[in-house]
C-alpha cells in the first residue's frame, strides 16, 4: 500500500524496479515554453517495454507537455527542453526529428485526434506508412490488421476522415499510428471528448494491442479511472512534477488519489448517491 | 486501354462515379474529339485564340493546383515560374538549335522547379497569406531579372524573346509558319501527359503526403512526414508545370513575347481559374482554365449570335459585368469550384 513518493528534482530513474530495462528513460526532464514559463521541472519517468504505463494529472500538470518532449514536438510551441535526458532502448533522442522517432519505433497519437479531414479514412491509414520501407504487401497486411482491430473503420473506409464520428476518429489516429509498425505508442488524451462507452471500447482496444501485438503504451489521461483500468503502472504528474507513483493497484488504492483523481472521495460518493436519488 | 482506364478513375475521382460506363463514354468522346474532330472541323480562329491558351493555362492552373490546392501552400509566383521556363526554352534552342524542341519544352520545366524551390524554402516557416506575399516577392524579382539581364533575351535590342522555327519528327512546330493544329495538338497531348502523370501522383504516397501537409501540418510530422521536404517537392513539381506552360505560352500561343506577358496578372489569373474551377481537383483545373480562358470570348460572340444589336462598347462593359456576376454566383453556389458543382449534379440526376 505504500506508494512511493518522490522528491523529482534528485530524478531517482535508476532506483525504480519498474523493469529491468526500460524501453523510454525521462530523466529529470524539463521544459520552458518561450523561455520563460516553467512546464515540466525535472520529470523521470521509465517505460518497460511491452507496459503500458499512465500519466495522470489535472489539466495544465504538464502531461501533453512531457508527451510532447519526447516526440520532440515542443518547437512547435516555442517550447523547449532545457534539462534532462530522454533515452529510447539506451540511445538519447531528445534531439531528433519526429520522423527519426516514427522510423526508430516511437509514434505519438497527438490529443484531439488530428486525422486529415480530406483524406478517407484509407488514405489516413496510409499516410502512417509513409517512414516504411517493407514494400506494399506488408503495409496491405498491417492495414488488414488494423482494420480487424477497428471493424467500424473498415466500414468507413471510403468515407472522408472529417465526417466520421469522434470516436471513429479516435480509433483512426490509433490507427494511423499503428500502420508505422511502432514499438511504442504515445497516446495523448484518447478519452477526450468521447461518451464513456467509446472511451471503454478504445481503451480495451489498447489493451488488446498491448497483448497481442506487444505494442508499448504511455498513456496521458485526466480520466484516471479508465487510464489506471488498463495501465500497469502510472506516474501522477501535478504542476509539472511528479507527484506520485505507482503500480496501477497500487494508485486505485491510495486514498489520496482516491480523493484527487479517482473522484471517489466521500463528499463525491454522497453526491453521486443524492444525484442517483434525484435522477 | 490501361490508359483509358486511368482517366476514367480521373474523371470518377473528381466526378461521381455512379457509372463507369458513362465516364468511359465521356472520356472516350472528349478524347476522340480533341484529337481528331477539332483539329480538322476548327479553325485557325479557334485554334489561335481560344483552345491554344485554355490548354496553356489548363497546364498552368494544373501547376498551380498541385502547389495550393493539394500541397496547400498558396503561392502568387505563377507568372514569374512561367517566365523561367519560358526563357530557358528560349535560351536553350537559341544556343543549340539542333536540340529537338520538345525535349527543349521537357528541360526548361526543371529550370522553373529549380528556382521554385529556392523560393518554396521560406514556406517551412510562414504559411497563408504570408506565404503568398514572399512567393509574391518571388514575381517581381524574376520579372525584373528578365527585364534587367540582356543576356536572357539574347541581348535583342526589342527586348522580347522569339520562337524560332524548330521541327519535332519533321513537323513545324513552333515559329511564325508553324500550322495551328500542330501547335494545338503538341499541347493537347503535353497537357494530357501531365494530367496523367499528377493523377499518379496524386495517388502515391507523395500525394498522400502533400494532401495530409495540407489538412494538418502537425499530424503530418508526427506520423513521419517530413514537412520542409514535402513542402519542397511540391513547390519543384508545381514550377516545373508552370514552367512547361510558360514555355509553351511563348512557343506555342504568343510567339514572341516580353516580361509583360507574365506579369502578376498571369499569377492571379491562374489562381482565379483553380479557385472557380476547383482546388485540390485536378479537373477543376482544367475546367477553371476554360472557364475563365473561354467564356468571356463566348460572350463577346454572344450578342451577334443573339441578334442584339449593341454599341461595342457597351457591350464590352455587359459582358465584363457577366463575367463577374457568373463568377460570383458559381462561388456562392459551391465555394469548392465548378468541379464539385458538377458532382453534386450528377449526384442528384443519378448518372
Amino acid at each position: 500500500m505504500t506508494v512511493q513518493s518522490e522528491s523529482v528534482a534528485g530524478g531517482g530513474g535508476e532506483e525504480t524496479a519498474a523493469a529491468p530495462e526500460a524501453l523510454l528513460r525521462l530523466d529529470a526532464v524539463e521544459v520552458v515554453y518561450d523561455h520563460v514559463i516553467s512546464v515540466l521541472q525535472g520529470v523521470s519517468i521509465d517505460v518497460p517495454e511491452g507496459g503500458i504505463v499512465a500519466l495522470l494529472g489535472p489539466n495544465g500538470a504538464g502531461k501533453s507537455t512531457t508527451l510532447k518532449a519526447v516526440s520532440n514536438l515542443l518547437r512547435v510551441e516555442r517550447g523547449e527542453i532545457t534539462g534532462g535526458q530522454i533515452h529510447f532502448r539506451g540511445e538519447r533522442i531528445d534531439k531528433l526529428a519526429p520522423g527519426d522517432l516514427v522510423r526508430r519505433g516511437i509514434i505519438q497519437v497527438m490529443e484531439g485526434r488530428r486525422c486529415f479531414p480530406h483524406l478517407t479514412v484509407h488514405e489516413n491509414l496510409l499516410t502512417g506508412s509513409y517512414t516504411r520501407k517493407d514494400g506494399k504487401a506488408a503495409v496491405r497486411a498491417d492495414l488488414e490488421r488494423v482494420y480487424e482491430h477497428f471493424p467500424s473503420l473498415a466500414e468507413r473506409r471510403r468515407i472522408l476522415a472529417g465526417f466520421i464520428s469522434g470516436g471513429e476518429q479516435q480509433m483512426l489516429a490509433i490507427g494511423r499510428a499503428l500502420m508505422s509498425r511502432p514499438t511504442m505508442v504515445l497516446l495523448d488524451e484518447p478519452s477526450m471528448g468521447l461518451a464513456p462507452q467509446v472511451v471503454a471500447r478504445i481503451f480495451s482496444e489498447v489493451r488488446q494491442l498491448n497483448r497481442e501485438e506487444g505494442v508499448t503504451f504511455l498513456l496521458a489521461e485526466q480520466n484516471a479511472n479508465v487510464a489506471l483500468g488498463v495501465a500497469d503502472y502510472g506516474y501522477i504528474l501535478d504542476s509539472g512534477q511528479i507527484a506520485l507513483e505507482g503500480t496501477a493497484a497500487e494508485l486505485q488504492d491510495n486514498p489520496a488519489v482516491r480523493e484527487h483523481y479517482l473522484g471517489l472521495s466521500h463528499a463525491v460518493e454522497a453526491a453521486s448517491d443524492e444525484g442517483g436519488h434525484a435522477g | 486501354m490501361i490508359v483509358l482506364s486511368y482517366f476514367n478513375d480521373l474523371y470518377g475521382t473528381f466526378f461521381a462515379t455512379r457509372s463507369r460506363t458513362i465516364n468511359t463514354v465521356f472520356v472516350t468522346v472528349i478524347s476522340l474529339l480533341a484529337l481528331f474532330a477539332v483539329p480538322t472541323l476548327a479553325n485557325e480562329y479557334w485554334l489561335q485564340a481560344i483552345l491554344i491558351p485554355f490548354l496553356v493555362f489548363a497546364l498552368a492552373a494544373l501547376g498551380l493546383n498541385l502547389l495550393t490546392g493539394f500541397a496547400g501552400q498558396l503561392s502568387l509566383g505563377t507568372g514569374g515560374f512561367m517566365a523561367v521556363g519560358a526563357y530557358a526554352a528560349f535560351k536553350m534552342t537559341t544556343a543549340w538549335p539542333e536540340m529537338d524542341i520538345i525535349a527543349i519544352f521537357f528541360i526548361s520545366g526543371f529550370f522553373a522547379a529549380g528556382v521554385g524551390i529556392l523560393f518554396g524554402l521560406p514556406s517551412l516557416r510562414i504559411k497563408g497569406f504570408y506565404l503568398a506575399v514572399a512567393t509574391l516577392a518571388a514575381q517581381f524579382f524574376l520579372i525584373w531579372l528578365f527585364n534587367r539581364v540582356p543576356w536572357f533575351y539574347n541581348d535583342n535590342p526589342s527586348g522580347t524573346i522569339t520562337a524560332p522555327p524548330r521541327t519535332f519528327a519533321g513537323v513545324m512546330v513552333t515559329g511564325p509558319e508553324a500550322a495551328a493544329e500542330v501547335r494545338y495538338l503538341v499541347a493537347l497531348v503535353l497537357l494530357a501527359v501531365f494530367v496523367f502523370f499528377s493523377w499518379n501522383l496524386m495517388r502515391s504516397r507523395f500525394g498522400r503526403a502533400w494532401m495530409a501537409v495540407r489538412d494538418m501540418d502537425v499530424a503530418a510530422e508526427i506520423v513521419g512526414i517530413p514537412l520542409l521536404r514535402t513542402k519542397l517537392l511540391a513547390f519543384g513539381v508545381s514550377s516545373y508545370l508552370c514552367g512547361v506552360a510558360g514555355a509553351l505560352f511563348v512557343f506555342l500561343y504568343l510567339g514572341s513575347a516580353e516580361t509583360i506577358a507574365f506579369d502578376v496578372n498571369v499569377s492571379f489569373l491562374v489562381l482565379f481559374m483553380i479557385i472557380v474551377g476547383g482546388l485540390g481537383s485536378i479537373a477543376g483545373s482544367i475546367i477553371g482554365a476554360a472557364f475563365i480562358t473561354i467564356l468571356p470570348i463566348f460572350l463577346t460572340n454572344l450578342n451577334p449570335i443573339l441578334g442584339i444589336d449593341l454599341a461595342v462598347d457597351i457591350a464590352k462593359h455587359i459582358e465584363v459585368i457577366i463575367f463577374g456576376g457568373l463568377i460570383i454566383v458559381i462561388l456562392i453556389l459551391e465555394p469548392h469550384g465548378i468541379a464539385r458543382l458538377i458532382a453534386i449534379t450528377r449526384e442528384r440526376l443519378r448518372i
